[in-house]
């Protein structure tokens, strides 16, 4: 096993013996099944929202409903929970200083440290969507899905394009990640960096909505989290796909290396 | 690189802002010895650990272990090397065994096969499957020791090792010192206690306000500080009597029931034959040294906390 390899295991390892992991990783998965609660218990519906109209025709359009409520606040939250704790609670522990004097690089330490977010942001993601659809199909059953242009998509269509909804969904999110992650090394203050990822994604999500952002709207983070939508239209539309690749790809790598270079040069003194 | 030293700095500085927390350090840790970074809370001992250990950089100068420097070399600069700053620091959710594991699994080679050893030599091996989050300091400390072992280091660098131990702890933490460098692992720790490094430590340096103010052999520094001699009899009129009589003894002084007087070791030898030849019966003839304390206190400009003292006393 390499030497990154190790280090992600270990740190996925910390994740799982951790409260906040489980924390956030049941509240993905929670707010579908409340979602559809509530749904099967009044009469109203989302019918504001993509798909909203469809969620009692088939389960498969619960997770679609609950990606646009979550993408407010709920996802960056549960994402910046994790993400901005990951290497300020290993100052504030000092345990940083316990990893740093073995035989791993910091290099290796902060790719490790990475790539357990990444895996823990895909996870709530396909989590929430997952059971999601589970709940929904036995509140509603498993039915054909109607696309965003209106046509009926089968049941078996419908599950590949909620997984290839759910994996474009994560890009932006990875964003607030990595974003939560800077913040964690640049601050060392688990709370603070949690708090900024989240007014981050805030941010993104209030510019998106004010009069006059017209212009740049398309490549900001929040619009990202619309990207889905590509796929739920037939033919697909690839622009907003393509555009989130990029976009998201910047979002993410900025804020990592800048974060990658304050983790390599920084002084890991007393707490 | 294999004639290297253990631990070389030449001109180690470390500054934040206006303050100067190492200041200039010039420090050669011999193979074998077990040498003791002496100075009161705040001199710098801790910072300087910290550039050995390759945590924080230097603001001037460098650091080796066994002529290797961790700000070039990075993690194999601590080949064989082991030790913890400010105390050890585990992962609270995780038992004893588990951070091990992990700590072997970040060791190159993989160092998992001694766990079972290394815990066993520390006496923890029926708390290892309990959470650290419930070990008491010294378990935790303990468990520090084990975790610098896994890696068979050849150097250990430890942090006021005793630190915040009670009584029982601090005199186990000592004959585990006292063990580790009888297998020959070169040891430097840092501390306040003076009787400590009295106690445990070959060879001394002694760091005030981030510089150093004597480092050495603590045989030499003790010797050094050789002021006289104190001599009890059993007749103590007629024993000062020999004493102004005999060649090389100088200084002669009554003190609350003692002779002391100052000469060197052969007047001493001298003095001794002329005393038993005058059949005057020696209670008790002793070279008559500062304690390290007071040269602490010396070279220190008197800086010594009170908990230095008290510890001391």
């Amino acid at each position: 096993m390499t030497a990154v390899a190790q280090v992600y295991r270990w740190e996925v390892a910390k994740l799982l013996a951790q409260k906040r992991t489980y924390l956030g990783l049941g509240s993905a998965v929670l707010v579908p099944i409340i979602f559809v609660v509530v749904l099967v218990l009044q009469t109203g519906g989302p019918n504001d929202v993509p798909l909203g109209r469809y969620i009692r025709d088939t389960g498969l359009a619960v997770p679609f409903v609950v990606l646009f409520f979550m993408s407010i606040w709920g996802f960056p939250l549960i994402t910046a929970l994790v993400a901005g704790d990951i290497v300020a609670s290993e100052h504030t522990n000092g345990t940083l200083k316990t990893i740093l004097t073995r035989s791993r690089e910091r290099s290796q330490v902060f790719t490790g440290k990475v790539l357990a977010v990444a895996t823990y942001t895909v996870i709530i993601v396909f989590a929430m969507g997952i059971v999601g659809a589970i709940a929904g199909s036995i509140a509603w059953g498993f039915h054909p899905l109607t696309s965003l242009s209106g046509t009926k998509v089968s049941a078996g269509h419908g599950v590949a394009l909620l997984f290839a909804s759910l994996a474009i969904y994560a890009l932006p999110l990875a964003g607030i990640a990595a974003f939560g992650l800077m913040l964690s090394t640049v601050t060392r203050n688990s709370a603070a960096a949690v708090v900024g990822a989240l007014m981050w994604a805030l941010l993104m999500q209030l510019l998106g909505v004010l009069p006059g952002t017209e212009s740049f709207r398309p490549y900001l983070l929040g619009t990202q989290f619309d990207a889905w939508h590509g796929f739920l239209r037939i033919p697909a539309d690839w622009a907003p796909v393509i555009r989130a690749l990029w976009v998201c790809a910047l979002y993410i790598l900025l804020p990592l290396f800048g974060a990658y270079l304050v983790f390599l040069r920084r002084d890991v003194a007393g707490e | 690189m294999s004639d290297a030293l253990p631990v070389e700095t030449r001109g180690l500085v470390k500054r934040y802002g206006e303050i100067v927390a190492v200041d200039h350090v010039d420090l050669a840790v011999q193979p074998g010895d077990v040498y003791g970074y002496l100075g009161p809370n705040g001199a710098g001992k801790t910072t300087s650990l910290r550039m050995l250990l390759g945590l924080i950089r230097p603001t001037e100068g460098y650091a080796r272990l066994f002529g290797r420097d961790p700000l070039a070399d990075g993690a194999k600069a601590l080949d064989g090397v082991a030790g913890f700053v400010e105390g050890p620091r585990f992962y609270p959710y995780l038992s004893g065994r588990r951070n091990l594991e992990l700590l072997a699994d970040y060791d190159e080679p993989n160092s998992r096969g001694r766990i079972d050893e290394v815990l066993e030599l520390v006496e923890l091996r029926d708390r290892a499957k309990d959470k650290v989050g419930g070990y008491s300091h010294g378990m935790r400390q303990r468990l520090g020791i084990a975790a610098s072992l896994l890696r068979a280091p050849r150097l250990l660098l430890l942090d006021e090792p005793t630190t915040g131990l009670d009584p029982a702890g601090m005199r186990d933490m000592r004959d585990l010192v006292r063990r580790l460098a009888a297998e020959q692992i070169t040891i430097m720790l840092s501390s306040h206690l003076l009787y400590e490094v009295e106690e445990l430590c070959n060879r001394v340096a002694i760091i005030r306000k981030g510089g150093i103010v004597y480092q050495g052999a603590l045989r030499d520094l003790m010797a050094a500080t050789t002021s006289g001699y104190v001599l009890r009899a059993g007749d103590t009129e007629r024993a000062r009597v020999v004493c102004l009589a005999q060649r090389g003894i100088e200084s002669v002084a009554l003190d609350d029931g003692a002779i002391r007087f100052s000469a060197d070791e052969d007047a001493v030898a001298a003095l001794s034959i002329a005393l038993g030849q005058a059949r005057i019966g020696i209670t008790a003839l002793m070279p008559e040294r500062a304690s390290l304390e007071e040269l602490f206190l010396g070279l220190t400009g008197g800086e010594s906390s009170d908990h230095d003292r008290a510890a001391v006393a």
